[in-house]
């Protein structure tokens, strides 16, 4: 007698699926030598950090920040456009996406997977650049320390190491990073968006720069605009389709005034990082009903 | 456009229209917790550059600002004061909330340029290297009052102008008026509350005010009799003619 084999049933949607994409596409992502960045980004970091060091302690811990954050910001921003414009044309190129889509498995769950992929490749990187950037700071704050035990007279002494420990690292900067995190992703998942249509990864590139770069005028332009008299009502309803369609991204720049020291009350954080996270879920949802109906 | 494309473009129209009030009211609370303060107009374009405008607009004000202090601590090795006080407000419009840059940009002017036009060679009238020093410290004040306007929640900057008034004004009334504002802030540290004391004690008609003030500072223990604090009660109990029964004792050393 010889055993049947018994046709385990179809799920609508697996996470094991979804992880398998996601882990290949991460694992695909870093084999490009994306983490070549990290290179820069110490270099860069300290780099400054000793290119300031005729500065007060102050300025020196200032411009640290200023540029390591800075870094992030950019570093993250073009990681998730490149990583992610790329995505689905070297599937279409490289036949990936037939092999995997003629398999039981959902658009839904590829392009997810993908997703997922991206997000962990920017968390990876976020987490080191911020790793560097704490130990960076750490040494210029003993630094300072030590210099300050050496030089300073006793009765000044205890005032100064609380100036310099203030100066340096404070717990605010973990909100300001969590953003600039949630502002790539936001970021990938626009170029997501742009991707499930676009003709080519390069002009889902550019479209991504644009739309950032909208993104964070269109506020100024829309006041400006509506605060002069002579605004035609064409230009107004312009003005209102380019709002309702471009993200408002100076919701999520943050990072300069946290980095100066300015504290973000928790409920603040929540709603603002909400918005966040609603627009990736909003945009990668539109995305997918795109990438659904595309004949490929 | 085929059908989808339409559905995902009124999609996200309608995501616009329903997180709109959302975001207005997010960027009201945003502007109330002294996020997006920069005032970034076209005056500044001219300052920075159409680049450094675009990196500025784009998210990247603290690198551009960063860029033009590194620039200005540049012009102070070369003591080129005016070119500075550009940087200087083109940094501070890029960062307001940083004290740092209002601090600096204050000291810089009230402090370093004001003695240098004060010992210009280039200038032989005395009346108009004089005049010049107090522009410069006009233009110090300016900076610290434009800082205060954009920080008027913390006492750092009030501490710095009532130093400023003390200092280089010689105005112990405004001193004193300032130093009393950074007062109010529990942070703000104990000398600051000594130090209204001492202004309002070389403020003319405020002799009595600051002469209960140091009283009471004095009844609080030894902690508080330092030497300037016995120093400013000893003459205001001459200036107000105390009766001799209730005159502190003042040491030697203080005593002047």
């Amino acid at each position: 007698m010889t055993a049947t084999p018994t046709a385990t049933k179809h799920k609508a949607f697996s996470l094991s699926r979804v992880s398998a994409i996601a882990s290949n596409t991460l694992l695909e992502l870093v084999r490009l030598k994306v983490f070549y960045f990290m290179l820069l980004f110490a270099l860069l970091i300290i780099g400054s950090s000793f290119f300031t060091s005729k500065f007060t302690f102050q300025e020196q811990f200032q411009v640290l920040k200023d540029v390591s954050l800075g870094a992030m910001s950019i570093f993250t921003w073009l990681l998730a456009v490149l990583a992610t414009a790329m995505l689905l044309p070297k599937d279409i190129e490289d036949r990936t996406l037939y092999t995997i889509l003629a398999k039981p498995v959902p658009r839904f769950e590829y392009l997810l997977g993908k997703f997922i992929g991206v997000l962990a490749l920017l968390f990876i990187a976020i987490s080191l650049m911020s790793a560097v950037f704490m130990v960076v700071l750490y040494t210029r704050e003993q630094d300072a320390l030590a210099n300050a035990a050496r030089y300073v007279p006793d009765n000044a002494l205890p005032d100064q190491l609380n100036s310099i420990r203030a100066a340096s690292f404070n717990s605010n900067l973990l909100p300001g990073i969590v953003i600039i995190y949630l502002k790539s992703a936001l970021c990938a998942a626009l170029t997501l968006l742009l991707s499930t249509f676009a003709s080519s990864w390069i002009f889902t590139v550019i479209m991504s720069v644009v739309v950032y770069l909208i993104g964070h005028i269109q506020p100024i332009a829309r006041q400006a605009y509506l605060d002069s008299a002579t605004t035609s009502h064409l230009t107004k309803v312009f003005l209102a389709l380019v709002a309702l369609i471009i993200p408002d991204l100076t919701s999520l720049s943050l990072v300069d005034d946290i980095v100066v020291g300015n504290a973000i009350p928790m409920l603040l954080f929540v709603k603002t990082a909400g918005l966040g996270v609603t627009y990736i879920g909003v945009y990668f949802l539109v995305g997918y009903f795109v990438f659904s109906g595309k004949e490929l | 456009m085929n059908r989808r494309m339409v559905i995902a473009i009124l999609a996200l129209l309608v995501f616009g229209a329903v997180r709109m009030p959302y975001e207005a009211a997010l960027e009201k609370e945003h502007k109330a917790a002294y996020f997006h303060g920069a005032n970034l107009d076209l005056s500044l374009r001219e300052k920075i550059g159409q680049m450094g405008f675009l990196a500025a607009l784009s998210g990247f004000r603290a690198l551009v600002a960063d860029f033009l202090w590194i620039h200005a601590h540049v012009l102070w090795e070369r003591t080129e004061w005016g070119a500075m006080k550009v940087d200087f407000d083109a940094v501070t419009a890029l960062q307001p909330r940083c004290l740092l840059f209002w601090s600096q940009a204050s000291w810089h002017m009230a402090f370093n340029a004001s003695i240098a036009a004060l010992e210009d060679p280039k200038q032989p009238r005395e009346a108009l290297r004089v005049k010049a020093q107090r522009e410069y410290w006009k233009l110090g004040e300016d900076y610290l009052i434009r800082g205060i306007a954009n920080n008027p929640d913390v006492y750092t900057l009030y501490g710095d102008l009532g130093f400023l008034y003390r200092e280089k004004f010689q105005d112990h009334c405004k001193a004193a008026e300032v130093f009393a504002k950074a007062a109010k802030f529990h942070d703000a540290p104990v000398f600051t509350h000594r130090f209204v004391l001492y202004e309002l004690a070389q403020c003319p008609g405020h002799e009595r005010e600051a002469y209960e003030g140091l009283l009471k500072l004095y009844k609080t223990g030894e902690n508080e009799r330092l030497p300037t604090l016995m120093k400013w009660l000893g003459i205001l109990q001459e200036k107000l003619n105390v009766p001799a029964d209730q005159k502190v004792y003042i040491p030697p050393a203080a005593n002047p």
